[in-house]
């Protein structure tokens, strides 16, 4: 072969390469999201409240203690699972019973969750309920109007008021 | 209206089989490896074979991008090193000012500072796109097992460095695909049960992304590639002479290759990240973040598993493959002299020069570490004490192959130089390797087939040459092609009388010819001997000058006559 022949092959496959390399760096397009669809985002932590309330020790109770340990109150440390539900025009599309973190079950529940909805107006309802006993004891229900691409997001915040909706 | 299949899939639909391939590679290849590429020894199988040695037509095989692509990944990380200490100097580290700065970089300065972005950029795809090329070629080659062990598990996780590298690369240039990449990142990593909050939380909204969490991105984006660096750099650690530095026409060649591209196609942002929208299309680099579509294509937790059986694998994969032990090379204390010729020559880092117990201060000897040892012999051809002239009965050398030692070498090219007769009687000095001797034994040449050329003491041609042959014939495989990486290159070197142990002046060229045959080209070794033949038969014949080793062996003794006779 001769030298000029094989400089030509050899920047034929050099260039080769380099548009491989280019190709795949920015092509195919990736398709996340369907162009007509938004994505809502359920995400949230939230420290649900105790199993059982305190309760004042007994002095029998009190006497049984470590001198040091004598505290007046037995407060148990263990939180409640928090339920979590939204229903998305009337329909249930998540519902989840979260366990609290921790080994002592005494930390934040945490919920999250992403899924793709068409683009529109939508109703959202959701239901949390952070206690051992009794119903849903957070509900919000709101209208939306979502374009395509747009995130919601379904936030959490007991101090204030409970579901936030953000856009 | 909520399709949730629908809505979980990207439906493009190109994209997910070349994500997908990024894990089927590793189960579609292991299984060629186990089904084909096994005909002589660890070496690339047959197609691949072919294709590398078509390139060596055109490249030469000293810039033969496949037959050096470890040195080509080296290249790359060079490249991208040089171009990130540039992007760095100009990189503003907040979220407010990354895309900006990167911006400005691109269009202000795109002679400069957009150049070398699009350097920086390709030279990292080009990087894992060599890389992966190189793990395919040691994969199919079952160059995995035995002492390479070490080589192919230091390997695996040099794959996580990189693809992390560039993970946190994309990340900090707060575009639309860097928003994708946090997300995403976040997504994956929020599937194991590791963290208390989830990392996704961090870019649900605006304002939860803070500069220090950009921060900790620029320092992994230089940390890991410090950790790739000194995984690199242990990934060599048993590989004598490692092949990291391209030659000059093949690392100006890539190079070229790049800054090409960088200007036909700078690399450009996709947009400032927004965090109250989703990305819904994105030019995804699929060479860097070729998976991550799988965890929306399938699961987190799936992607997870995938990469954790890889990974795993990959790193039991020379355990499980245990093949037949290679023996493993011997030292002979009252044989070696510590000339240390052994330890510049193993490909493999194998031998150590210890003190010599009971010797003078500073004497050494060599010593053999197992574990390490290839049995190519290549340490046999280097030590002084392989000659072949040495009058013993039994020739004991200073470091020699179980399977195959220096004396029963010699007492084979004994026994066939006493059967060599008429005219052109040439010894063929071949390698198990590379091009089989068989077609040459039967055109009447001696041969003997040696576990690596490299293991032939350049002696063993000047003896042949004494005692009855008209010529030697040196058939080692094609340059590159080594199995244990060097052999031929210090036999060419050592004939050559530009290494030690020479082939010694005295001895005439004309009635030496070293060859060129690969596994499979045994048809240009058999042309090789007879155009040496004809070479030859122009010359007067080669008498038999005897050494002093003429007088004992009966081999030897039957040799002469056969040659005069
Ligand atoms: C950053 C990524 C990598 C780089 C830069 C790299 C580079 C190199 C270099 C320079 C050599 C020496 C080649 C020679 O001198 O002949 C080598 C050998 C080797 N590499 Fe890699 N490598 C990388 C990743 C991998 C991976 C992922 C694997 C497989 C899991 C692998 C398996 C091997 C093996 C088995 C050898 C030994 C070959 C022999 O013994 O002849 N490498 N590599
Ligand atoms: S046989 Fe090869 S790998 Fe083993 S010590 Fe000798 S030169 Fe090194
Ligand atoms: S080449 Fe031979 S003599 Fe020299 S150190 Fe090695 S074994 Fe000893």
């Amino acid at each position: 072969m001769s030298t000029l022949a094989r400089y030509l092959i050899q920047g034929m496959l050099y260039a080769a390469f380099a548009a491989t390399v280019g190709y795949f760096s920015n092509a195919p397009t990736y398709r996340h999201l369907g162009a007509d669809d938004a994505l809502v985002r359920l995400s949230f932590s939230h420290a649900a409240q105790r199993v059982a309330p305190c309760r004042e020790r007994t002095p029998e109770e009190l006497a049984k203690l470590a001198p040091n340990m004598r505290a007046p109150l037995d407060c148990p440390r263990e939180r409640s699972p928090v339920t979590v539900e939204l229903e998305l025009d009337g329909r249930l599309v998540f519902r989840n019973v979260v366990a609290p973190a921790g080994l002592r079950r005494d930390l934040a529940s945490t919920v999250y969750w992403r899924q793709a909805v068409a683009a529109g107006e939508h109703r959202f309802t959701a239901r949390m309920k952070d206690r051992p006993e009794g119903g849903f004891n957070f509900v919000k229900d709101v209208v939306v109007e979502l374009a395509p691409g747009r995130v919601l997001v379904i936030d959490f915040d007991g101090t204030r008021g409970g579901f936030l909706f953000r856009m | 209206m909520l399709d949730e299949d629908q809505a979980q899939r990207p439906r493009g639909t190109v994209a997910f089989p070349i994500s997908l391939a990024w894990c089927v590679i590793v189960v579609v290849e292991a299984d060629t490896a186990w089904t084909g590429g096994r005909d002589r020894g660890p070496g690339v199988p047959g197609a691949l074979r072919a294709l590398e040695r078509a390139f060596d037509l055109v490249f030469r095989a000293v810039a033969n991008p496949w037959r050096h692509l470890g040195a080509l990944g080296f290249f790359f990380f060079w490249v991208a090193t040089a171009s990130g200490i540039y992007l760095y100097l100009f990189f503003d580290t907040s979220v407010t000012g990354a895309y900006e700065s990167v911006e400005r970089l691109t269009h202000g300065q795109w002679y400069a500072g957009g150049v070398v972005r699009s350097l920086h950029r390709y030279a990292s795809g080009a990087m894992v796109a060599t890389v992966a090329l190189h793990f395919v070629k040691e994969l199919v080659g079952r160059r995995f097992a035995g002492f390479r062990w070490f080589s192919w598990v230091s390997g695996v996780p040099l794959v996580w460095l990189l693809l992390a590298s560039g993970i946190t690369g994309y990340w900090l240039v707060w575009d639309r695909l860097a928003q994708f990449v946090a997300m995403a990142t976040a997504e994956w990593f929020d599937a194991l049960p590791l963290f208390g909050e989830p990392i996704a939380r961090n870019f649900a909204f605006p304002a939860a992304v803070s500069d220090r969490f950009f921060t900790l991105i620029m320092f992994l984006h230089v940390a890991l590639p410090l950790a790739l660096l000194a995984g690199m750099f242990v990934h060599i650690q048993r590989v004598n002479y490692a092949d990291v530095l391209p030659a000059r026409a093949l690392g100006w060649g890539a190079f070229l290759a790049l800054l090409a591209l960088a200007l036909a196609k700078p690399a450009l942002s996709q947009g400032a990240a927004d965090l109250a929208t989703e990305p819904q299309t994105l030019a995804l680099d699929w060479l860097v973040l070729g998976f991550y579509p799988l965890i929306y294509r399938f699961s987190p937790e799936a992607l997870w598993i995938v990469a954790a059986a890889a990974t795993l694998g990959l790193l039991i994969l020379p355990f499980a493959a245990r093949g037949e032990r290679v023996p493993v090379a011997r030292v002979d204390l009252a044989n070696c002299n510590g000339c240390a010729r052994c330890f510049a020559d193993c490909p493999y880092a194998a031998i150590v020069m210890q003190p010599r117990a009971g010797g003078k201060a500073g004497q050494k000897h060599a010593a053999v570490v197992a574990g390490l040892c290839a049995g190519c012999g290549i340490c046999t051809g280097a030590c002084p004490s392989s000659t072949p002239f040495r009058s013993s009965e039994r020739l004991v050398t200073g470091v020699d192959m179980p399977q195959q030692p220096i004396d029963a070498v010699r007492a084979e090219l004994e026994r066939k130089l006493a059967r060599l007769h008429g005219e052109g009687r040439v010894v063929v000095f071949g390698c198990e390797q590379a091009a089989a001797l068989h077609g040459c034994a039967g055109r009447g040449a001696a041969t003997l087939s040696l576990t690596c050329v490299g293991q032939l003491p350049p002696a063993f041609v000047e003896y042949a040459l004494r005692h009855g042959a008209d010529g030697v014939l040196v058939a080692s495989c094609l340059e590159g092609e080594c199995v244990y990486r060097i052999g031929d290159t210090w036999t060419a070197q050592r004939l050559a009388g530009e290494r030690e142990p020479h082939l010694r002046v005295t001895v005439p060229r004309e009635r030496l010819r070293v060859v060129r045959a690969g596994a499979g080209e045994e048809k240009t070794l058999a042309q090789a001997l007879t155009r040496f033949r004809e070479a030859l038969a122009r010359m007067p014949r080669n008498e038999p000058r005897g050494s002093s080793r003429s007088k004992a062996p009966r081999a030897l003794a039957a040799a002469q006559t056969g040659a005069r006779g």
